[in-house]
């Protein structure tokens, strides 16, 4: 599967990347080499075979409801890049 | 004293020869000599690591240390820990000091390990030489101009260097393992589940799993007994009765039962590396142990399965690094667009962008059925190929990798290339299987790895192989110069 | 021309869990910002979710409560799109496997007649945090205390065909979730948020016309002004000439009115897949059986029984049941008079207007069920009339509190002796012969002029019952 420059951009844009426009064409190739490797699962009929998401077959375990949990705000904010009020900033969200 | 094995450095702690402040003055001088050529620690915690050491030595002398208590360790950065940067090998996270402890450091400081710093890795483990790091390359030991393996590198470095007596590792697609083979030494990737994630920064969640970093079966085991079993934090942490994984290790071979994989044994694998592992066959076969063909014949599809399904995951786990509540944030964004783009586009390099790249392509609209279910299928398939050669066999020997390190430079630029790299190891991870590398015997003064695979929850038989193996060999015990 | 709407909701309650769904942080409503974000809703990088087991059990007793299937194995889903107030670049949510499968509730119409509206599934996700707006030097604040919290999102077929259908779908859900005490169903505070799926189509069409999605509707109220104003919108729209575009719309209170959202119009690609660090979840019949068992009589049952049981008119029984606190305060004052015709009109009447007038919850009624019992069953017993007993409710409505003690010290007791009332009988039939003659004459009228005159002068205390009898037989003998 051939990617284009097009292609790549909406990609890029969904997964909120900034590629350069310098970097295009050689981005759209490599990833459309990587698809083309990945292409060879298509050779392969699996329409009998059912998805496999997890490498075990088993249920979920179940917490009870506590809170375990106790204000840590200000610590948490000393990694943050920008906070007032306890709040973390953004450029404006606009609705 | 600091090439020992872990088992050699506790009964010389316990015998008093020497102390666990000593041990770790010493491990701390030779990082500050050859770290800085080798590059394998990104952060020496050299304070927290004295005072460690001196609470090992006051638990020692009150009669209550265990195997690893005072032990000096090295974590991969991929693990978070408390009050120290956890960078994960990516200018991401460049300024990110954990404000918690991943559940793999908090169990190893329990147990009284001593942490020396953080080892380099590939940029959040997307990489098989830890030339996609933020903070450069490592340097192999045994050759410096070649690469350590990834996405471990920098721990399998530090082993393998004796700059600590053991390492943590993580392995999505061989990064244990491969690393393991490239650098001499032993390197264990549990069964899915059995060690918790917690802490542990996500690549590909269905497909990680922490692990041991050792110069033996016998220390990988001790490594084991620290960091396995349930953690209530971690919902696809298994539920088992603690396992004492050193158990086995002198448990003979005599009818135990290996397959060797025809796919495995092809023209693709290097002929020298090929006749080493005839080497280990005999030997193993003349501590009883029986051999047979079996075939894995959907392994060829593990790396294209595993490069939908491990950088779809991706693409999501690493959403959260968006410059808002930690990391790396872009100067002066225009608007919220503009921080994203730029905080990210500047924050990742370009291996993790190709597969957030990829993987959020498979996911899209219209072609995710093409894509991730497919690779689900075949990761099915894949799973159920072990499954009928565990009906024949009680586990499987094969290579590492093709071939001993490469050199710096040499993959970089072809990431197909460098993707098979791991066509021995993917497999395992995709189906959750228990897989471990050790060293098998030396090719142009460079080590090279033997892998056996096992299925679920048999680590303990795989650690009684490779101890026994090691029992008989000497492969384990050679250190480079450096 | 005439035109069919077609309105679908898509409704997200809190659940009124104490924890939030995947991490151990308190879920109080209007703490500090941040305050109740833990590491965990930080999405921090190591962090996993582990899920609340309140959560599942709620969301399988609302899916009990509809009759819906029970997805045995409900598996979670990552939906990622970018949003500042939600921290992991995805939400946890249910794609195809949701905890609550198809299920069906009535809802009763103003004709009287009811009809059954499709529930096509109900499932489980985190809710998001907040953006605010005010100006911090050009900036937007997230606040992260809500992100995470449980959320059932309860999705409706498209069987709404106007606003009051929708708005009485939408307050018999409210009542079953606080019959089942998952939600505290607060709309003002978004505890029940409601997003409506609004088409028109010509009568007859048999295929559906675009559908805009309003978002941002938060009060019953406005969830019917704001559908009929898009009906219109529409309905203008194509009569004008032109089309409906396909949108999510914002409903303004302030100006009645929706409007487009520019900002989310861009076509988003969600990305669903299965959630890796969560396993499915596995219940079994025992576990839905045993949900079942505490689930409490619900609306619709509650209802009928009041009919049977109390005789009381649908009409009553459905405002007596429709929430669970009135009914609980009813049967409490049934339990104390034993009256239930009496009780339900004084509940569905005189405290359902003092509440209203006061905009006060039964909850926080002034007066006592045990004190409104007590009161009716002093009407019942003689002690006082219907009519003085409106003194005792004022009196009881302004915070006195012993029924027996308002009665006696304002003299309110009824002369029940027969003596008495006949001697006031004679009184004012001496008193008024032209009347009596009229009466006599066959104008039966006049009957109440007596009545009128003799409690006058009782000042209302006689018995009515005994003063008619008494009166009728006395205007006759003579």
């Amino acid at each position: 599967m051939a990617l284009d420059k097009n292609d790549v951009e909406k990609i890029a844009h969904l997964a909120r990347l900034q590629i350069n426009d310098t970097d295009i064409t050689e981005v759209t190739q490599r990833i459309s080499n990587i698809l083309g490797m990945i292409d060879q699962m298509q050779s392969v009929d699996t329409s009998a075979v059912s998805a496999m998401a997890h490498p075990f077959d088993a249920g979920q375990r179940l917490r009870a409801d506590q809170v375990t949990e106790t204000n840590q705000r200000d610590y948490y904010q000393t990694i943050a890049p920008a906070t007032q009020d306890g709040l973390y900033l953004v450029p404006r969200v606009i609705e | 004293m600091l090439s020992k094995t872990v088992a050699e450095l506790a009964s010389a702690l316990t015998r008093k020869e020497v102390s666990s402040r000593e041990l770790t003055q010493a491990y701390l001088d030779r990082i500050h000599e050859l770290n800085p050529a080798l590059n394998a620690y990104v952060t020496i915690t050299e304070d927290q690591a004295l005072a460690q050491a001196e609470t090992a030595d006051t638990r020692r002398a009150q009669g209550n240390a265990g195997p690893l208590t005072g032990i000096p360790i090295a974590h991969k950065d991929i693990f978070c820990t408390r009050g120290v940067l956890t960078a994960c090998g990516s200018r991401m996270l460049h300024n990110f000091i954990s404000p918690y402890d991943a559940c793999v450091v908090e169990r190893l400081e329990q147990a009284g390990a001593v942490m020396l710093g953080k080892t380099n890795m590939d940029e959040f483990a997307m990489g098989s030489s830890n030339e996609t790091s933020w903070f450069g390359s490592v340097r192999n030991p045994w050759d410096q101009v070649r690469v350590p393996g990834g996405s471990s590198g920098g721990s399998a470095a530090a082993v393998a260097a004796s700059l600590c007596a053991m390492a943590t590792g993580t392995d999505t697609g061989g990064s244990i393992r491969q690393p393991a083979s490239f650098c001499g030494l032993t390197g264990l990737k549990p069964t899915y589940g059995r060690v918790s994630r917690w802490g542990m920064i996500a690549f590909a969640s269905s497909l990680d799993q922490a692990g041991p970093l050792t110069r033996s079966a016998e220390d990988a085991a001790l490594m084991m007994n620290a960091i396995a079993g349930t953690d209530l934090r971690d919902s696809t942490c298994l539920e088992l009765p603690f396992e004492d994984f050193t158990a086995l290790l002198n448990q003979p071979l005599s009818g135990l039962r290996i397959g060797l994989p025809r796919e495995h044994f092809t023209t693709d694998l290097n002929p020298a590396v090929q006749t080493i592992l005839q080497e280990a066959i005999r030997q193993l076969e003349s501590l009883g142990a029986s051999f047979k063909e079996i075939s894995l014949p959907n392994n060829y599809l593990s790396v294209p399965a595993y490069y939908v399904i491990a950088p779809a995951e991706a693409s999501a786990n690493l959403s959260r690094f968006d410059g808002v509540r930690f990391g790396y944030r872009c100067a002066n964004p225009a608007n919220l667009d503009d921080l994203y783009k730029r905080s990210r586009g500047e924050g990742f390099g370009d291996e993790v962008k190709r597969r957030i790249m990829v993987g959020t392509y498979a996911l899209s609209a219209g072609y995710y059925d093409a894509y991730y279910i497919k690779a689900q299928k075949i990761r099915r398939l894949i799973k159920q190929d072990f499954d009928l050669a565990f009906n024949e066999v009680d586990l499987i020997l094969g290579p590492t990798s093709p071939h001993t390190a490469f050199k710096l430079g040499e993959k970089v630029s072809d990431p197909v290339t460098m993707y098979l790299e791991d066509i021995y190891t993917i497999a395992v991870n995709l189906a959750g299987l228990p897989g471990m590398s050790l060293p098998a015997g030396m090719l142009n003064g460079l080590p090279i790895g033997m892998q056996l695979v096992g299925p679920s929850l048999s680590e303990s038989r795989l650690l009684n192989v490779a101890h026994q193996f090691q029992l008989n060999t000497d492969w384990h015990t050679l250190r480079p110069e450096v | 021309m005439s035109w069919e709407t077609v309105i679908g909701l898509e409704v997200h309650v809190q659940l009124a869990t104490k924890s939030k769904l995947f991490s151990g942080s308190a879920t109080e409503f209007g703490a500090g910002p941040n305050t109740q974000a833990s590491i965990y809703d930080l999405a921090l990088p190591g962090t996993l979710p582990v899920m609340n087991e309140e959560v599942l059990r709620m969301a399988v007793s609302f899916g009990l409560a509809v009759d819906a299937e029970i997805g045995k194995r409900s598996v979670f889903d990552r939906k990622n799109y970018f949003y500042p107030d939600l921290p992991k670049g995805y939400q946890i949510t249910q794609l195809e496997f949701p905890t609550v499968g198809r299920g069906s509730l009535k809802i009763q119409l103003e004709d009287g007649s009811e009809k059954t509206i499709g529930i096509t599934r109900a499932h489980i996700e985190e809710d998001a945090g907040k953006s605010l707006h005010e100006d911090f030097q050009g900036m937007s604040g997230i606040d992260l205390n809500r992100a995470g919290t449980p959320l059932l999102e309860i999705v409706s077929d498209p069987d709404l065909r106007n606003a009051k259908e929708a708005v009485a779908y939408l307050k018999k859900l409210h009542s079953i979730i606080l019959y089942l005490g998952i939600s505290d169903g607060n709309m003002s505070q978004g505890s029940m948020r409601c997003d409506a799926n609004v088409s028109v189509r010509k009568k007859g069409a048999t295929e559906f016309g675009t559908r805009t999605e309003i978002k941002n509707v938060n009060s019953f109220r406005f969830v019917e002004k704001a559908i009929n104003y898009e009906v219109q919108r529409q309905i203008e729209l194509i009569e004008d000439g032109g089309r409906v575009v396909q949108e999510t719309r914002l409903y303004d209170s302030d100006k009645d009115e929706t409007r487009s959202m520019r900002s989310k119009e861009v076509a988003n690609d969600y990305r669903y897949f299965p959630e890796p660090d969560l396993l499915p979840v596995i219940i079994d019949d025992e576990y839905i059986a045993a949900v079942r068992a505490t689930l409490p009589e619900l609306p619709a049952a509650r209802c009928a029984r009041f009919v049977s049981e109390y005789a009381l008119s649908a009409y009553d029984a459905d405002v007596l049941t429709s929430d669970r606190a009135m009914a609980d305060y009813f049967e409490a004052v049934v339990t104390m008079c034993g009256d239930a015709k009496l009780s339900a009109n004084w509940v569905t009447v005189d405290l359902l207007g003092l509440l209203n007038k006061s905009d006060l919850l039964i909850s926080e009624s002034p007066i006592k069920p045990d004190q409104l019992g007590t009161m009716i069953a002093r009407i019942k017993d003689n002690t006082i009339s219907g009519k003085l007993a409106k003194t005792v409710f004022e009196a009881l409505a302004d915070g006195e509190t012993d029924v027996d003690q308002i009665i006696e010290s304002r003299g309110l007791k009824q002369v029940t002796d027969s003596g008495a009332i006949e001697k006031l009988v004679d009184d004012v039939i001496a008193a008024n012969p032209d009347q009596v003659a009229q009466y006599r004459a066959g104008k039966d009228a006049v009957f109440g002029f007596f009545v009128g005159q003799a409690m006058k002068i009782s000042k209302g205390k006689a018995n009515p019952a005994q003063l008619n009898e008494l009166l009728r037989n006395k205007l006759k003998a003579d």
